[in-house]
């Protein structure tokens, strides 16, 4: 029974994952990953940048941008393992690894994001 | 062993035997594991963002530290080909939010393509907005 609880709400994490993954991280891999280091544009000045991420809403959006992307990786990513590698018959411990992963991943963007910042 | 016993030892859902790479069968089904390994260069920007976030929290040496360390080639290499995997995912999912997003306004069905349009307009502004934040 408790299976069937859970799964919705997995189900609704992925997809919120995948909505904001999809909006937010093109834009920010682009710039962070690609531009800045290309030298394309600028990179912005630290003054800025830093007062940008310790705005408390900036810190609050990052956190659920990732939590969410982390729950979409989690069940994407089972999903992966068990129908690309045929998996099926592991589901406990690549349920614990994905899930567990993206719990423990969302607990150290929490401090880091909330304490650390 | 006797008959009866391999009879109860059979499992009683059928499964289909597949070869660990049947997914380079076709190319339909090579997109769909692409897809689906998107998630790990999702999961992979987390870990990107953080670094950058904590970084930026050390102060400005450690900031330099890690705009030198993204230009690394295999760093940047990483990100480009994680970005190629991001824009994947988005454009497939935003093709599939009007099969998956069915509106109704006032008893009528609102067309699938403008659900698209909306997300890729949605996607968009987003975007423009996030780059005018962080270039300033």
């Amino acid at each position: 029974m408790a299976k069937h609880r859970v799964e919705p709400v997995l189900w609704l994490l992925f997809s919120a994952g995948g909505l904001v993954a999809a909006l937010m991280v093109p834009v920010l891999l682009l710039l962070f990953g690609v531009v800045f280091p290309l030298g394309w544009v600028a990179a912005p000045d630290y003054a800025h940048l830093s007062a940008v991420v310790r705005f408390p809403l900036t810190r609050l959006a990052l956190l659920g941008v990732c939590v969410l992307a982390l729950f979409h990786w989690a069940h994407r990513f089972k999903y992966t393992l068990y129908d690309g590698l045929q998996l099926q018959r592991q589901h406990a411990a690549i349920n614990a690894f994905c899930y567990g992963g993206a719990v423990i991943g969302s607990a150290i963007a929490a401090y880091l994001l909330l304490l650390y910042v | 062993m006797t008959g009866a016993t391999d009879v109860e030892r059979t499992p009683k859902t059928y499964r289909a035997h597949l070869p660990i790479l049947w997914w380079l069968r076709r190319r339909s089904y090579l997109l769909f594991v692409v897809r689906e390994l998107s998630s790990v260069f999702v999961a992979w920007f987390v870990v990107f963002l953080l670094l950058l976030v904590v970084s930026v929290a050390r102060g400005e040496e450690a900031y330099r530290r890690f705009l030198d360390w993204s230009a690394n080639p295999v760093v940047l290499a990483v990100n480009i080909v994680a970005l190629l995997f991001v824009v994947y995912h988005a454009l497939t999912w935003f093709n599939l939010a009007p099969k998956a997003m069915i509106l109704n306004v006032r008893g009528r069905r609102v067309p699938p393509p403008l659900v698209a349009f909306a997300h890729f307009g949605a996607w968009l502004v987003v975007s423009i907005v996030v780059a005018w934040i962080v270039v300033g």
